[in-house]
């Protein structure tokens, strides 16, 4: 019985038994989080390989099509993503010196500037539907190929959709990280969900920092010309 | 035993690299540098994914396996767009007519 107790008091509340101590049962937890980000970089692999190949097939539709997309709302898209990187990064530092309240207050900020970046991407795809620019019936681009531009704005919508949706994924994650932070679930010692949960916020941001150049930027320089 | 915590400042200093690096990207497609293009647009962007990595994710001071992970994924994610371009870029002149007309064997 006695052992029992020693054990108990020498082990963290949060350490669940199958780990020696937190610092394994931290690292498997992100190593857990890292297998899954492997096979996200391949889900989206297939994308950017779909985007390559018919880049190189129609590189002056492509640069055409891509010239349609309003490159400030991506570029104030890119810069807020980042500015949420930043904040996320700030929560978990703020969750390893077991900050509380500046914890939540970053972990909020992140929430917040992930809604903007979906915010302006929801005005960015009205736009594309009242421009008669989204795949379909009623796609209509001026002076191109339609087939092949549609092939542009099909990838478009792919893979900005499916980058918009792990943002939504993200944004719910944070939301119940801060529900948890408020009930007074992490310390020093565990904050697990915190660092895990930044490390998938930062992989969606990674993916948007090769998505920006490939789709808003690969025309600009013939733009006007 | 204990984690590696990143000071404020380190991740103060990669934010504006990243904001600096974003800032140059959009300046340099706006010139017409051919092939280039593509290529400067690819480095910055690599560049930038880098950073977040080793620093907002920590992989510079994460366990060796947890690098390899990450390894393997970037070697998986080559072979995924090497092969795929080997086979395209492989069948020469008029490769492009398989894809608006996909091949039925």
């Amino acid at each position: 019985m006695a052992e029992t107790d020693t054990l108990t008091t020498s082990h963290s509340v949060a350490l669940v038994h199958q780990f020696d101590d937190p610092q394994q049962q931290r690292q498997a937890g992100e190593l857990g989080m890292w297998v899954f980000l492997a096979t996200e970089v391949l889900f989206f692999g297939g994308l950017f390989a779909a985007y390559t190949v018919y880049r190189l097939a129609y590189p002056d539709v492509f640069a055409a099509a891509s010239n349609e997309l309003d490159v400030r709302l991506g570029f104030v898209n890119t810069l807020v993503l980042i500015c949420s990187s930043f904040t996320m990064a700030t929560a978990v530092y703020n969750a390893q010196k077991g900050n509380r309240k500046f914890l939540i207050v970053f972990l909020c900020g992140t929430v917040i500037l992930g809604l903007v970046f979906l915010g302006i991407k929801a005005v960015e795809y009205a736009q594309k539907f009242e421009h008669h620019l989204v795949p379909g019936l009623h796609f209509r681009m001026e002076g191109a190929d339609q087939s092949k531009a549609q092939l542009f704005f099909s990838l478009y919508f792919a893979m900005t959709g499916l980058h918009a949706l792990h943002m939504i994924i993200g944004a719910g994650m944070i939301f119940v990280l801060i529900l948890m932070a408020r009930k007074g679930r992490f310390s020093t010692q565990y904050h697990t969900p915190v660092e895990v949960g930044g490390l998938y916020w930062h992989f969606v941001d990674i993916i948007w920092i090769f998505l920006f150049p490939l789709l808003y930027l690969l025309g600009r320089s013939t733009a006007g010309h | 035993m204990s984690e590696k915590i990143v000071s404020i400042k380190t991740y103060a200093i990669i934010f504006i690299s990243l904001v600096v690096l974003t800032v140059v990207t959009y300046r340099v497609a706006l010139i017409d540098l051919g092939v280039l293009n593509i290529v400067v647009a690819l480095t910055i962007a690599a560049t930038k994914a880098t950073l977040v990595a080793l620093f907002f994710m920590n992989v510079r001071w994460s366990p060796r396996l947890t690098q390899l992970v990450i390894a393997a994924s970037l070697f998986w994610l080559f072979i995924l767009l090497a092969l795929t371009l080997a086979d395209y870029l492989g069948r020469g002149q008029g490769w492009t007519h398989g894809l608006r007309y996909p091949a039925i064997p």
